[in-house]
């Protein structure tokens, strides 16, 4: 990618970059044990990675130390399909927006996808047995005459290859007039919460028909509206507690048990704008894409289009730590506003101890900041320069100073490649990057 | 040819700002001259842009609406400044005088078209040649002293509703905010330099000799490009009978699909004047001036026929 780079595949390159629409990864997550990983795109369908297990052995063979499994395809589904507003004559997109694992309680795994209107909750089970010798059904699962059976048998389970079984089990629809934005499950595990433009609904797992709406703000006037939700999220320990962005760049914390219906918010974290840079585009950059609560549920994380920023729950004056993920874009605003991208909605995660936060960017890469010592790290999620196995060198983008090889300039960037969704494992430092239609999972091989 | 109550821009000349109050430079060079200019261009290009943006619809799926919200947010930001610094009124007045109420035709597909190759990085044509205006659009986009730039730029770019002098947005201290400009100034000049858009470099060099010529070639140039807008008509009130059968549906979104995407039947400065009845009132203003403008508006709104 960058300008230095002779690549003679060019050609080729060309022909398998062509990318269909649908099969553009639109939303990562791993679940509470981080041993399944799902993927939803824009063409409705969910696709879920697990985790292999090696048994010592190859580990040992293999001169590997930990548990180094890799990742491969357990199910695919359709979840959503496009549908159509007959009211607004508009299209419904199938794209799914989020994805979130509920708490696993049994052998099952249960999760929540939504698209823009629809949620549903999905059980994911396995199935390595099969009954055997029906009475009334032969093998094939046919009929039989009566009058062949002489005498009865209990059927018996057999064992047989591993199925995985995705089922509907709610669909929780008519809950949104605006678009879905996000969704969080409740640390209660019998609830969840899911925001759109203009308001945030709650729902109870096992009721489809009925929702709480718990924050409205739209305005009586549509014409007065200047602010939408952007995203929301329960805290992760205490289950009255939720927190949601807006495009203004505020955040709110809002206590479900201080009124049924929480437009007032409990605390109201927004940072005063620097009078320096104030331009016809501080607003628009200010706009919260993304907001996480940390694992201890003591920080949260937004990311905004140039910055990601760590907010202490006890502060609401201002972050108390701001990265800058591209300040180099400061300058090209016109032009990002222009061509849209502007608007582009990235993500930010935590890892698994809240010492490293990591957020997308352009060209295919990602930034990652160590909080401790505040320093960040641009890494690259493209396939022509990481073979698999083969360690991550750091990029950089060219801002001045001594130009080293390998540096990227600004003008050299291609904005078509977002890193927009992303995730990180739970307890390990496995991360998983979606880069258009690729997916890409990078471990960390430390050796302890 | 500044109507009683403008403000005078603190650019111009040889005026003194000390009677209104304005704390901004006293004496303005020629190069505070063209920076105030290159950045009045600059706002102006932002706005027609923003205002295409809303305006172009992606029918086929609703329109994000965090986006439509964020723009329309900056054109309402636009549109304060300029009312505060004087060149709303003065542009509202040429686009009234310019226009052609006759030529608002709509071409549907042209307002319509998705903009996906505007997605291009590094290759993004400008807004308004998606829309098809790219020729009568260079030809008008000449940088003039003053505030006549504007007036050019503006009324190349549509017949206007008839309704951007109403009083409610003009209601402005029209007091210049230096602050403002100094700061944006440089950036906005940075932001000149990435700017797509060519044409403003190119025609800096140009005619303050042709601002005349420029003026008579707009109407005729409007006349042949823009038949663009339909007729606007004035939102009907609710009929009952309709409102009982959608009782359950939500009417204001459809409210809201206007205002801020823009369907083909508006002009993108019908969109401004929907934003702008609603637009802040926090600003405080002189009672003369209010009275002036609201005996303009008057007259306006006699002349073509709200």
């Amino acid at each position: 990618m960058g300008e230095d780079a002779e690549n003679p595949k060019i050609n080729h390159t060309f022909l398998r970059d062509y990318v269909t629409e649908a099969d553009v990864i639109s939303t990562v997550e791993f679940n509470q044990t981080g041993d399944l990983l799902a993927t939803g795109d824009k063409g409705g369908r969910v696709v879920i990675f697990q985790r292999e297990t090696e048994s010592k052995d190859e580990l040992e063979e293999a001169g590997e130390t930990g548990d180094s499994g890799e990742y491969n395809v357990y199910s695919t589904f359709q979840s959503h399909e496009p549908d159509f507003d007959y009211l607004k004559s508009l299209e419904i997109e199938e794209k799914i927006n989020k994805i979130r694992w509920l708490p696993q309680q049994n052998a099952a795994h249960f999760l929540l996808s939504t698209n823009d209107k629809t949620i549903k909750l999905w059980k994911v089970s396995e199935r390595d047995k099969r009954p055997e010798g029906y009475n009334l059904k032969d093998e094939e699962g046919h009929p039989k005459d009566v009058s062949t059976i002489t005498s009865l048998r209990v059927p018996v389970l057999r064992p047989t290859d591993l199925m995985v079984e995705v089922r509907p089990r709610r669909v929780f629809s008519n809950g949104h007039t605006y678009h879905v934005n996000s969704i969080s499950v409740n640390s209660d595990g019998e609830t969840y919460l899911s925001a759109d433009d203009l308001r945030i609904n709650m729902w109870h797992l096992d009721i489809t028909d009925r929702s709480f709406n718990i924050v409205d703000i739209k305005p009586a006037n549509m014409e007065d509206l200047t602010e939408v939700i952007t995203a929301a999220e329960f805290h992760p320990q205490h289950c009255h507690l939720f927190v949601y962005s807006s495009s203004k760049g505020t955040l709110r914390l809002c206590d479900m048990r201080a009124s049924a219906l929480c437009d007032r918010h409990a605390k109201l974290f927004e940072e005063p704008e620097d009078p320096g840079n104030r331009s016809f585009f501080s607003e628009i950059i200010s706009s919260v894409s993304d907001v996480k609560f940390s694992h201890s549920g003591r920080y949260l994380l937004t990311r905004d289009y140039l910055t990601a920023k760590v907010w202490d729950l006890h502060m609401d004056k201002g972050p108390v730590e701001t990265y800058q993920v591209h300040e180099y874009l400061r300058s090209k605003l016109c032009a990002l506003y222009e061509n849209d991208c502007i608007f582009d909605k990235f993500e930010c995660v935590w890892n698994s101890s809240d010492s490293v936060i990591m957020t997308g960017a352009y060209n295919s890469f990602f930034r990652m900041f160590d909080r401790e010592t505040g320093r960040g790290v641009t890494l690259e999620a493209w396939r022509e320069s990481s073979k698999p196995r083969a360690v991550l060198r750091t990029r950089r983008v060219y801002t001045g100073g001594k130009r080293r090889r390998g540096d990227v300039g600004v003008d050299s960037l291609d904005f078509t490649k977002k890193i927009l969704h992303m995730a990180w494992h739970p307890s390990e430092n496995i991360i998983a990057i979606a880069a258009t239609n690729n997916l890409y999972i990078f471990q960390d091989r430390v050796n302890t | 040819m500044f109507t009683k109550g403008t403000k005078r821009k603190f650019s111009d000349p040889g005026e003194e700002p000390a009677s209104s109050g304005d704390p901004g430079p006293a004496a303005p060079s020629a190069a505070a001259r063209t920076l105030s200019s290159s950045y009045s261009l600059q706002r102006q290009s932002l706005l027609d842009m923003s205002l295409i943006k809303l305006q172009l619809c992606h029918m086929l799926v609703e329109p994000n609406l965090c986006r439509s919200v964020l723009i329309a947010n900056t054109v309402r930001q636009i549109q304060e400044e300029m009312t505060q610094d004087g060149t709303w009124h003065i542009m509202t007045q040429a686009l009234a005088a310019a226009q052609c109420p006759a030529d608002r035709l709509v071409a549907t597909e042209v307002l319509c078209r998705q903009t996906d190759a505007a997605a291009q990085a590094g290759q993004s044509p400008k807004p308004f040649s998606v829309v098809g205006l790219q020729e009568g659009y260079h030809s008008e986009e000449v940088v003039m002293e003053g505030d006549v730039e504007t007036e050019v730029t503006m009324s190349s770019l549509s017949p206007l509703s008839p309704q951007l002098s109403s009083a409610s947005y003009l209601t402005g201290p029209f007091e210049v905010g230096p602050c403002w400009e100094e700061e944006d100034e440089e950036e906005e000049e940075g932001d000149c330099e990435e700017n797509e858009e060519e044409d403003s470099e190119g025609c800096l060099s140009d005619g303050e000799e042709r601002d005349q010529d420029h003026l008579n070639a707009d109407s005729r140039t409007g006349e042949k490009v823009f038949g663009t807008f339909e007729i606007k008509h004035p939102a009907s009130p609710p009929d009952p009978a309709l409102e009982e059968l959608f009782s359950d549906v939500d009417p204001s979104y459809y409210d809201l699909d206007t205002v801020l995407t823009g369907t083909p039947k508006m002009g993108p400065y019908d969109l401004l004047e929907s934003l702008s009845s609603h637009g802040p009132t926090a600003l405080s203003s002189s009672s003369s001036c209010r009275s002036d403008l609201n005996e303009l508006d008057h007259i306006m709104e006699i002349i073509v026929g709200s």
